[in-house]
């Protein structure tokens, strides 16, 4: 299975572990990426906050290029990127003065057909039947919580695959791969996010109650499908220990890490050595 | 040749303002077939009808046609003017000048010719009407009342009371429905038990009711006035003829630990069980899913005890079948399922309130449960996951309801005065304790309600939040409720030993199988609906059946028990007549063509149509044919529509009439 793979700029900067992961995993199980050519940035909260119309016509461009492409399904696995990527399409799907506006923007033609996948919505496309037939090794000693923070499952009308207040669809993957996931109260909570570099401590205090609500539940990792997240929770594990006066040490994995170590990949090619809290 | 007379009313200004009506009544007498054509100021008048009745008489009319209002609004009225002439009243035809031509069109000229070319068409039809004579259907006065929660117990009483028969027919072991497990009332805070259990012995010894419980409305045949029902009795395992209610059974059943389905999983029961002390019939059931001896084979400790020999492993199901006249249903309510997967993935909603997960998440008819003298607790008010009494309890609003998002779109109309209410029960029982309700709006509609909210808030210290709860979380033991208090613009967060959901109100389980089968249609959320929202409230669209309490739509008690009556008194309207008398406008098949494809059965939205067959003298079948059945009939055409050999037509609606009208046009 080939499919579009839409990087966006933190899979390629700070976050190049997670395509590490991504590319392992999803090879593993036969399906290769076929990275956008020329893609640009989805705009992100800035584009959104500042102008609508940018903030259609920057994903749109995208959409655009895929469309130009033949890829008629492609994976975004930053949720903020793929949450751009669909509203935008189904925008202008629904709209033909939008459509013709923005074609006219972004200087190609777009309809909004390709359908935008995001991490977990891949795992659901090749099923986790398929995934368990492939898998080599048992999860049983994880016991992840969940972590889906605020954007995966949101917005509610465009991303329909999972509950958005209470979802289980990690949970429901990494339990066919014989983990055993907590029941835990954070699953949705605000990490922080992009606070990280305005207002460190608001995000030492949120990602310090995911953490702590985490271990109290007794999870002995976390998983998570989002750059930002990950980074929030792995990176200011120390920061949130030296504020807090608190001793986690939770490893922070995405989703295609834990999938990838039941294929029987190692740390290093999933990237999981590059990680800050890291397990010897 | 025909002698029809063609009567133009002004309504006043209200068709004379924009139609010249002397000149469409001068026109329509010029028609082939006119006799005669008049206008008058008021047709419906008092003088206005006497000149229609003087015009019969005098230009011996054989059809009339009124141009007026709608036939909505008059046409009765002119059929009884016809009639008093000795003109059959099914040859008047009205042509609606007023609302789909004078109020509708400003320019005179063109709204008059219009209005002419209404008349022309109208003439077409009349020329063609046949005289018809109303159906007359023979009624049994029996009354059949499914259902029975307070409702059906009034509905019931009520026809009873009057002197006729009724079979009440109740799903669970014990009539008295959600009311029977309630606590206190609003607005004056009395004892539902000690205002419903009353009634229910008044039903149980009633002579003119017959009692099915256990028991479930099969199939339902025939039409108005003579139904046929098929009730199935579910297997009892307890003779109730036989057994004294004495309770040794009971009192040395071995299988203990059983959820209570009474007590909404709040207490437990044994596997033979009366499901509360007042039950009527005060006799016991067995659970066959928890009895040792139906499970596994051995036990049997109840029969050993039972002196009356009441105790039948061995009984089954059994379906008994009673002749009705008119049936009342009234099958009430479920709560919402909050959190619970559902057909409609957007009814699994609200899994973020941890309802299931965490055991002091209950919903308000648990906590109705846990406050009651009768309840698991002895009306002492301890939660359910280790027995401490709460001292924070969070109340939630619209649970479900009002969410268009992740629940149904309506109120559920009763659950601000239950949360009223609950904290007033909840502060008479804790003194120390403090309630706090988040609403959306506070809607107290009704005698006493606000006055009854007010208190609950003033005199006892329930606080409420204007916001929505986001999500509950368990930690240390301690409900966490984050919320939002949008009067004071912040977030705020409880932490609470209870929370207690108002889910919102849905229609009694499987009620849609019992619509179909009684062809009461139902709406998107499955109430049934009415014949017509203000003027025919209990009635529905099919004959005879009719709706009270809250499988019609969310209401209280009060309300409730106000249309059970009005339901009771359109039954006993019924009953006042030996025979029924049925507008005679129905489908009729011609048997001669008829090709017995029975395409018209396939589709009657009503079942009105019989498989006959046609016999010679010798008893030697000739043909089947399609036969409509009078008193099911309801005269929509679909028949007429559908019938590939235009056998089936339409009396007073016949095709020849509307090609006749729309060739006028032509």
């Amino acid at each position: 299975m080939e499919i579009g793979y839409y990087p966006g700029c933190a899979l390629h900067g700070s976050s190049n572990d997670y395509e590490s992961s991504v590319r392992a995993c999803l090879s593993a199980l036969g399906v290769s990426l076929r990275e956008l050519d020329d893609w640009i940035c989805c705009g992100a909260t800035a584009a959104h906050c500042l102008n609508q119309k940018l903030a259609v016509a920057l994903p749109a461009r995208n959409l655009a290029l895929a469309e130009r492409d033949g890829l008629p399904q492609m994976l975004a696995p930053c949720p903020m990127c793929s949450m751009e990527l669909i509203k935008a399409g189904s925008l202008l799907a629904q709209d033909a003065e939008l459509r013709r506006e923005i074609s006219e923007i972004v200087e190609l033609p777009v309809s909004g057909s390709t359908q935008i996948l995001n991490l977990i919505q891949i795992f659901q496309k090749i099923g986790a039947a398929r995934i368990k037939e492939a898998a080599v090794h048992s999860l049983e000693a994880f016991c992840p919580a969940c972590y889906y923070g605020c954007l995966l499952t949101r917005p509610p009308e465009n991303l329909r695959f999972d509950d958005c207040e209470q979802p289980s669809s990690m949970e429901t993957l990494l339990r066919e791969l014989g983990a055993q996931p907590v029941d835990w109260n954070f699953k949705t909570e605000c990490c922080g996010a992009g606070m990280t570099i305005a207002h460190e401590e608001t995000v030492l205090d949120l990602s310090n109650k995911i953490l702590s609500n985490a271990a109290a539940h007794g999870a002995n990792c976390i998983v998570v499908a989002c750059p930002m997240c990950q980074v929030n929770l792995d990176m200011k594990q120390a920061a949130i220990n030296a504020r807090h006066g608190t001793a986690h040490d939770l490893v922070v994995y995405y989703l295609s890490d834990l999938v990838g170590l039941a294929l029987g990949l190692d740390q290093q090619a999933l990237g999981i050595d590059r990680h800050f809290v890291v397990r010897k | 040749m025909a002698r029809i007379g063609v009567f133009v009313c002004w309504c006043g200004e209200n068709i004379a303002r924009n139609v010249d009506v002397q000149a469409i009544a001068a026109a329509a007498a010029e028609e082939p077939g006119v006799a005669c054509g008049v206008a008058y100021k008021y047709m419906c008048s008092d003088p206005g009808q006497t000149l229609i009745g003087e015009k019969i008489a005098a230009e011996r009319l054989d059809g009339i046609v009124i141009a007026s209002c709608s036939p909505h609004m008059h046409l009765k009225t002119f059929r009884k003017t016809a009639q008093r002439q000795g003109l059959n009243p099914y040859l008047v035809e009205m042509a609606n000048i007023r609302e789909h031509c004078s109020w509708v069109h400003h320019d005179r000229e063109q709204a008059t010719a219009k209005a002419l070319d209404l008349i022309r068409m109208a003439v077409a039809k009349v020329r063609r009407d046949q005289a018809l004579e109303p159906i007359r259907v023979p009624v049994t006065r029996r009354a059949l009342v499914i259902g029975g929660g307070v409702a059906g117990i009034q509905a019931a009483l009520d026809i009873a009371d009057a002197g006729y028969q009724v079979v009440m027919v109740e799903r669970e072991p014990s009539i008295g429905g959600k009311m029977a497990g309630l606590s206190e009332t609003f607005p004056t805070l009395d004892c539902s038990q000690c205002i419903l259990t009353p009634r229910m012995v008044d039903v149980a010894q009633h002579p003119n009711i017959k009692l099915y419980t256990c028991s479930e409305v099969e199939s339902v045949d025939g039409f108005l006035g003579n139904f046929k029902v098929t009730i199935r009795k579910r297997a009892r395992y307890v003779d109730i003829a036989k057994c004294t209610g004495c309770g040794q059974c009971w009192n040395a059943c071995p299988s203990k630990k059983n959820l209570s389905q009474f007590d909404y999983g709040m207490g437990t029961r044994t596997a033979i069980y009366v499901p509360f002390p007042q039950a009527v019939p005060a006799r016991p059931v067995i659970d066959p899913a928890a009895c040792i001896r139906l499970t596994k084979g051995k036990c049997g400790i109840c029969a050993k005890k039972c002196q009356a020999g009441a105790i039948l492993f061995e009984d089954h199901d059994e379906l008994v079948s009673e002749d009705v006249g008119a049936v009342v249903v009234a099958t009430g309510y479920q709560l919402y399922q909050i959190g619970r997967p559902e057909g409609d993935d957007k009814l699994s909603g609200y899994g973020e309130y941890g309802y299931g997960r965490y055991p002091d998440v209950i919903d308000s008819l648990q906590f109705e449960r846990l406050v009651s003298a009768s309840g698991p607790s002895g009306g002492e008010l301890r939660r359910p996951s280790d027995g401490q009494v709460p001292k924070t309890v969070v109340f939630v609003s619209c649970v479900g309801s009002r969410d268009n998002a992740k629940g149904l779109s309506y109120c559920s109309k009763i659950c601000c005065m239950v949360n009223a209410k609950h904290t007033m029960l909840y502060k008479h029982k804790v003194h120390d304790g403090q309630a706090h309700v988040f609403y959306m709006d506070i809607r107290a509609g009704g005698k006493n309600y606000d006055e009854f909210v007010r208190r609950a808030i003033e005199q006892d210290g329930a606080h409420y939040h204007r916001g929505r709860v986001s999500k509950i979380t368990e930690e240390n033991g301690r409900l966490i409720v984050r919320g939002v208090d949008t009067l004071a613009g912040e977030p705020l967060t409880i932490a609470a030993d209870m929370v207690v959901l108002a889910s919102a109100i849905r229609p009694a389980e499987r009620v849609e199988e019992l619509a179909q089968k009684l062809n009461v249609g139902y709406d998107e959320f499955g109430f049934l609906s009415e014949s017509h929202p203000k003027l025919r409230p209990v009635e529905t669209n099919a004959a005879g059946v009719f709706v009270c309490g809250v499988c019609q739509g969310p209401k209280d008690i009060p309300e409730s028990v106000a249309q059970a009556s009005a339901a009771a008194g359109k039954v006993l309207v019924m009953f006042s007549h030996e025979n029924l008398s049925r507008e005679p406008e129905i489908a009729r098949v011609n048997e001669t063509t008829c090709a017995a494809c029975f395409a018209c059965r396939r589709a009657c939205p009503y079942h009105a149509i019989d498989q006959a067959e046609i016999r010679d003298r010798g008893g030697k079948l000739i043909k089947r044919t399609a036969r409509v059945n009078p008193g099911l009939c309801m005269g929509c055409g679909t028949c007429v529509a559908v019938c590939p050999s235009k056998s089936a037509d339409l009396d007073g609606f016949t095709e020849q009439q509307i090609y006749a009208m729309l060739e006028c046009l032509a």
